[in-house]
């Protein structure tokens, strides 16, 4: 499998998710965002990060920026699209994923582990988890309350497109659980036809005992086969 | 321009340094020749007051590939790797503006990393505010934490431990030291000595504005109530900018093309380019108007005075300027040839071709004043406190009271602020005794804490000195670390009051003899005096980062109870110190008598052996005791894991409120499973360790033989609950 992570300036997460992927044996590749071609890829991932210093609004110039438009093509011609933290908030400026994310409702970065609930499993992303499965990942975020419009999360909710909910340890989703404020717990939504991901929490920190858990090598082992 | 002794007094100088210029220059200075002065021989960029004192500092060893004098201090870590690292304070900026000051701390102290080749690996900070009830506390607090979160996580490294305390001697003067840690290959270290005649001076990164001028300037000064007119000279950070210029410095240096690179901190442009030049006998001619500008018509005086940030000035082998300049252009970053090296050793301005300003390049860096301050010894307390004069309280109660107040509740509500765990390495997230850090692609890890404690070094300078590097040291021991080397941030009062000059003297006294014990070099620091308000000095608080090594990533530890049923030792004497501990600060507001002595012999056969059995893996959990006594530290223990203990009654006869909240140092408390028991006994005995054998661990509750027993989920929430209050 090739992929291509996106460098944006500003991007601060795309070694770890370069890590991750050479580690699941992806054929990888760093594409700097004042190329206009992208290499031939199986998936892309739009890493976290601060593109652009999140001037102006968490990813709406990284929205905009040259790069973005090739991506728009491969996502819609059928490409995977994995992005995470600022490049979930990237994908919702694109349009590709609809809705947005809104500052933390307690106005403040929020770094700690969290608990997901895999919500549905028949994903390319998702293949390998079990149904309910709850996973424990990090999360690092300003921005990661999601909103969307009503008749959006209907859709959402009828299509099956919700990939994660923050959820307690026991698996309970609650507002107790909420870390952001985020609609219905919402942590990962997929487009309608489930080739785009985007998601708060970090799968590319969870690779690796030593350093947290292995909680995030499902979602890559997932996209391999 | 006449310079007129005003003009003389706003620039920090005194009145004898004037005529000194004079005489250095052989005539009178201009405005901008002022301002240089001014910006090199202030306390903060000349350490004119502390320079003597700092000689006496150990900073030799076979670890130490580069000592104090550099931008930062460099270890040797074994397989061509070094570790690059360095502490610095922004106590004053901080008070005044407090997010910018806070942030643009850590701007400044990572570049300091950065440009020796480094790539950053963790942030440290050691903040200390007021009391909680002071006015201003609350919105410091919330500025310091946010800013110092704005710049980390922005950039992209984790901020991985560090220190929050309370005490009202910071009410009018916080402190913000911050601390950054860079990894590097051993042969790929640059250094800010100019070589060559000729070779391209290069500003890079952002635009000069005007903000920060006669930054330094006013952190070599008190504070009075005015203070708040001084806004303008607090620099506006932006640590998007700062990760282009790290990403594009670290690029550049792939190759070969760099003969000397320096940030442009303290003083900007003026300490940057002297300083460069003055490590090479060498001199500078700058163009001026080459300068980039953010801001329109900046005069010669406002460009080499500013202080805006994310700046660098590098010096170029011949032929390199076109390869590097792509490289920033590249990264959106201005790259400007804005001037050259000669032989003349002066400093040389032009404007527009027009000589604004030339001064010796030896008198702003090598004849700054340099005194030796009247000092006193500290009068030490002779009074032994008498317990039986205090009124007894219940222990249980007296822990609640300790593991709910201010300064020893969980402060995870700051460090959830910061990204811990950007760039996928952190293996030790904050609230262990130290933070871990893998080297990256490598199997093995660095251990960091930092570690103050004022109200040890007010009651006994000397004391507090020693013991402060013996806990630092003791950290990292207790995560499985060989600790290597130190970097200190010495925060006191004015040093023209002999007292507080004593203070430091002394202090630093403690300091040396500690790490010449210890074998735990100083390799870097910075000095911050001045911190008080209309004559009142701070509490002496000289912060000591430590770095240790983990040779195999997976032998480190941390202080979570792992087991049931395992045996609890403790290592070390305990005498039941109670004078200047957490017990009778908390419980009843008495702070005096003298601190704990440090026993360095006993310090450094306890630590060893410690960190031998932690190698062997033989230990599952291990804590050092400090602030609050046994007590306290078994209750950290047991707080956020699944079990707690059964700990017994001293078992000989012992006050029990001086054996549980005795604050006795050289002390750890280990976990060990049944199975290893006699190996450890065994390898204590024979080492001569004094140990004993306090009781078990067990789920659910912390219980004291008779005395208490708690659930030590209830202990969590007591531990949790303050800010949620605040």
């Amino acid at each position: 499998m090739k992929s291509s992570v996106i460098v944006f300036p500003g991007s601060n997460c795309d070694r770890d998710i370069a890590v991750a992927l050479e580690k699941m044996q992806f054929k990888n590749q760093m594409i700097w965002h004042k190329e206009t071609t992208l290499p031939k890829s199986d998936l892309i991932v739009i890493p976290g990060g601060f593109s652009y210093g999140d001037y102006l609004r968490s990813g709406a110039i990284a929205g905009k920026s040259s790069i973005i438009e090739e991506v728009i093509k491969a996502a819609n011609s059928g490409c995977l699209v994995l992005g995470i933290c600022n490049g979930f908030q990237i994908l919702t400026e694109t349009g590709l994923l609809n809705g947005t994310l809104l500052r933390n409702k307690n106005l403040k970065f929020i770094n700690k582990d969290i608990n997901l609930k895999v919500m549905n499993i028949n994903s390319k992303f998702t293949a390998k988890y079990k149904a309910n499965q709850i996973l424990k990942i990090n999360i690092a975020h300003n921005e990661g309350n999601y909103f969307t419009d009503r008749k959006h999360l209907d859709e959402l909710n009828k299509e099956n497109l919700i990939a994660f909910k923050y959820c307690d340890e026991k698996g309970i989703i609650a507002n107790k659980s909420n870390p952001n404020g985020s609609l219905e717990n919402i942590a990962g939504i997929f487009n309608s036809k489930k080739n785009i991901l985007g998601m708060m929490p970090h799968p590319e920190r969870m690779i690796d005992n030593l350093i947290s858990n292995t909680d995030g090598v499902n979602l890559f082992s997932s996209l391999i086969n | 321009m006449e310079i007129t002794k005003k003009i003389i007094e706003k620039h920090g100088l005194k009145i004898e340094e004037y005529k000194n210029i004079k005489k250095l220059l052989n005539r009178d200075p201009n405005l901008l020749e002022i301002g240089i002065f001014s910006a090199m021989w202030n306390e903060h960029c000349s350490y004119k007051s502390s320079k003597i004192h700092l000689k006496k500092l150990p900073t030799k060893g076979k670890q130490v590939i580069q000592g104090p004098g550099e931008n930062a201090g460099v270890i040797d870590i074994g397989d061509n790797d070094a570790i690059i690292f360095k502490i610095e304070s922004h106590n004053h900026p901080s008070y005044i503006e407090p997010y910018q000051g806070a942030a643009t701390g850590v701007g400044g102290i990572l570049r300091d990393v950065f440009t020796m080749g480094a790539r950053p690996i963790a942030l440290l900070n050691s903040i200390h505010f007021g009391s909680p009830s002071h006015h201003k506390t609350k919105s410091l607090l919330n500025g310091v934490v946010s800013g110092i979160g704005g710049y980390g996580n922005c950039i992209g490294i984790p901020t991985v431990a560090g220190e929050t305390k309370f005490n009202e001697t910071y009410n009018e003067n916080i402190l913000v030291n911050a601390m950054a840690v860079g990894h590097a290959k051993k042969d790929k270290i640059f250094y800010s000595k100019a070589k060559g005649v000729n070779k391209s001076v290069v500003y890079v990164g952002s635009k000069t504005g005007r903000d920060g001028i006669h930054g330094a300037s006013m952190a070599s000064a008190e504070f009075n109530e005015n203070s708040e007119e001084k806004k303008p000279t607090v620099q506006v950070g932006d640590p998007f900018t700062e990760k282009l210029l790290l990403e594009a410095c670290l690029e550049l240096m792939k190759d070969d093309s760099i003969i000397a690179i320096q940030d442009m901190g303290a003083a900007g442009l003026t300490s940057s380019s002297v300083e460069m030049v003055s490590k090479g006998a060498l001199g500078i001619e700058l163009d001026l108007e080459k300068v980039p500008c953010r801001e329109e018509n900046m005069t010669p005086y406002e460009m080499m005075l500013s202080e805006s940030q994310e700046r660098m000035l590098i010096i170029l082998e011949d032929g390199k300027e076109e390869y590097a300049r792509k490289i920033f252009e590249k990264w959106d970053l201005d790259f400007v040839v804005i001037g050259k090296t000669t032989n003349s050793k002066n400093l040389t301005l032009k404007f527009n071709n027009k000589i604004e300003g030339q001064i010796p390049i030896d008198a702003l860096a090598n004849k700054a004043p340099l005194y030796d301050r009247k000092w006193v010894r500290k009068k030490i307390s002779k009074k032994k406190l008498d317990l039986r004069k205090i009124k007894k309280i219940n222990i249980e109660d007296a822990l609640i009271k300790i593991l709910s107040s201010p300064n020893h509740s969980n402060k995870n509500w700051i460090t959830e602020q910061f990204d811990q765990m950007v760039m996928g390495d952190t293996s030790q997230r904050s609230g262990s005794d130290a933070a871990i850090i893998r080297i990256h692609n490598k199997d093995k890890s660095i251990a960091v804490s930092v570690d103050s404690s004022a109200d040890y070094c007010k009651s006994h300078p000397f004391t507090g000195g020693k013991q402060i590097v013996c806990e630092n040291w003791r950290n990292l021991i207790a995560v499985g670390a060989k600790p290597l080397a130190i970097t200190n941030c010495l925060n006191f009062g004015n040093p023209e009051n002999q007292e507080i000059m004593g203070e430091f003297v002394e202090c630093l006294e403690g300091i040396k003899e500690a790490c010449e014990f210890l074998d735990y070099p100083v390799v870097s620091g910075n000095v911050s005096f001045y911190n008080g308000t209309n004559k009142k000095n701070i509490f002496p608080t000289p912060v000591i980062g430590g770095v240790g090594l983990i040779s195999k990533s997976k032998k480190k530890i941390n202080h979570k109870l792992k087991n049931e049923n395992s045996y609890i030792i403790l290592v070390g004497k305990t005498f039941g110190h109670l004078d200047q501990s957490c017990y009778l600060k908390e419980n009843f507001s008495i702070i005096e008598g003298n601190p704990p002595d440090t026993n360095l012999q006993n310090e450094k056969n306890n630590g060893e052996l410690v960190f031998k059995l932690i190698k062997l893996g033989l230990i599952r959990s291990a804590h050092d005791v400090s602030n609050g006594g046994l007590i306290v530290a078994l209750s950290e223990m047991a707080m956020g894991s699944e079990y707690g203990l059964k700990i017994d009654k001293p078992k000989k006869l012992q006050n029990l409120i001086e054996y549980f909240f005795g604050e006795d140092q050289g002390r750890y408390i280990l976990e060990i499973n049944k199975d290893d028991l006699n190996k450890v006994e065994k390898l204590l005995k024979a080492s001569n360790i004094y140990y004993e054998m306090i009781g078990f661990t067990q789920r659910k509750y912390f219980e004291i033989d008779g005395i208490m027993k708690t659930d030590i989920n209830d202990l969590f929430k007591i531990n949790n609950q303050w800010y949620n209050k605040y």
